[in-house]
């Protein structure tokens, strides 16, 4: 994976985390507001740990770039505030990211330090998927996400996912163009940052 | 002149800022310590790379280096080899004590799900949430003496 990937990768993590972490306070029931809340910490915590290998100032690489600079998918940047979309992207997230972390496994120590976290996402995911998979508002959730699900991953490896999570291979919507959720989240997390530019103090 | 053995020692002093009965010596994240010509250098792996403890770990470890009057230089190690396999004996026993079940070992965790209840010992428990008030637990329920528990993850 070459520096360019390993950056999506990060802001995939980033960005997916900050969409996460708006279901703090609002989501269908309590244990699920900690989840969510919990998962959003560990995948910026992940961002973080990449951000920081790329570069000596992870902040900056997190909240100083311009949008185009962003390598993130489309996939992670869409604003889902309804649980049953909610509930698609994390399957499907979490799928095609094992996918990702496995691959890098061997050369990146990192990534086997990731997974191992991860382990619990997906135990997440696979409970709610268990538990809606028969129910039509998931399923169409799912049939609407897949196309930005499978450009996630570069070409190699979307077949994996498409056996994986049992779906067909479609065209996908790849990484080279950001949805309007992009610029909306990036407003609202670079707040902290750009009222105090020498660094906030709590 | 410091010692590796003095440094550990001081080490023990240093409390989970999150759980605090158990030292940071016993949750198995000081990986190692090297004294040269009165400079300490300490490989800190982290537990979950987003606890947000990290940050006051590292500044604790280093400022216990300086106490014995010495300058640290402390390396946070991003890498697979902290599990929660490596907590102490000593350690999960003082988490068992304070009421958080102590993770199950890596390679029985895999095969099995059995979890016990740190306050009653039975085995009948089951999960409410896969996570909990940190990213290092999960909550369960003891049927057999009707409590709510915390149970440390295993990674």
């Amino acid at each position: 994976m070459n520096e360019q990937e390993l950056l999506g990768l990060a802001d995939d993590e980033l960005i997916l985390g900050w969409r996460d972490s708006e279901w703090t306070g609002i989501a269908p029931m309590l244990e699920e507001d900690v989840a969510f809340s919990s998962i959003a910490q560990n995948e910026i915590g992940h961002a973080r740990a990449v951000y920081e290998l790329l570069s000596d100032d992870a902040d900056a690489l997190a909240f100083d770039r311009s949008l185009d600079e962003y390598r993130c998918a489309p996939f992670v940047e869409l604003k889902l505030l309804d649980w049953a979309h909610a509930i698609a992207r994390r399957w499907l997230y979490e799928a095609a990211d094992e996918i990702r972390i496995s691959a890098l496994k061997e050369t990146l120590p990192l990534a086997a330090k990731i997974d191992r976290e991860e382990t619990y996402h997906r135990l997440h995911a696979e409970m709610w998927h268990e538990r809606l998979r028969d129910a039509p508002q998931f399923r169409d959730a799912v049939q609407m996400l897949w196309p930005y699900a499978l450009g996630m991953l570069p070409p190699s490896q979307r077949e994996a996912l498409s056996a994986r999570v049992g779906l067909p291979l479609v065209d996908a919507v790849e990484r080279d163009a950001h949805t309007d959720g992009l610029a909306e989240i990036l407003d609202e997390m670079t707040m902290v940052r750009r009222s105090a530019p020498a660094g906030a103090q709590w | 002149m410091v010692t590796a053995d003095a440094v550990w020692a001081k080490f023990e002093e240093i409390p989970d800022p999150e759980i605090p009965v158990i030292s940071l010596v016993d949750l198995g994240v000081i990986r190692s310590v090297d004294v040269r010509e009165g400079h300490v250098h300490v490989e800190f792996t982290p537990t979950f790379l987003g606890c947000p403890a990290l940050e006051v770990m590292k500044r604790a470890l280093e400022d216990k280096v300086r106490e014995l009057g010495a300058e640290p230089d402390v390396e946070v190690v991003n890498d697979d080899s902290w599990g929660t396999d490596k907590i102490t004996a000593a350690g999960r026993e003082k988490l068992r004590a304070a009421g958080f079940a102590p993770p199950a070992p890596r390679l029985v965790q895999l095969q099995s799900v059995v979890h016990k209840c740190p306050y009653c010992g039975s085995t009948d428990t089951k999960l409410e949430n896969l996570f909990g008030p940190t990213p290092c637990r999960s909550l369960r329920y003891c049927n057999g003496c009707s409590q709510p528990f915390e149970q440390f993850k295993t990674i």
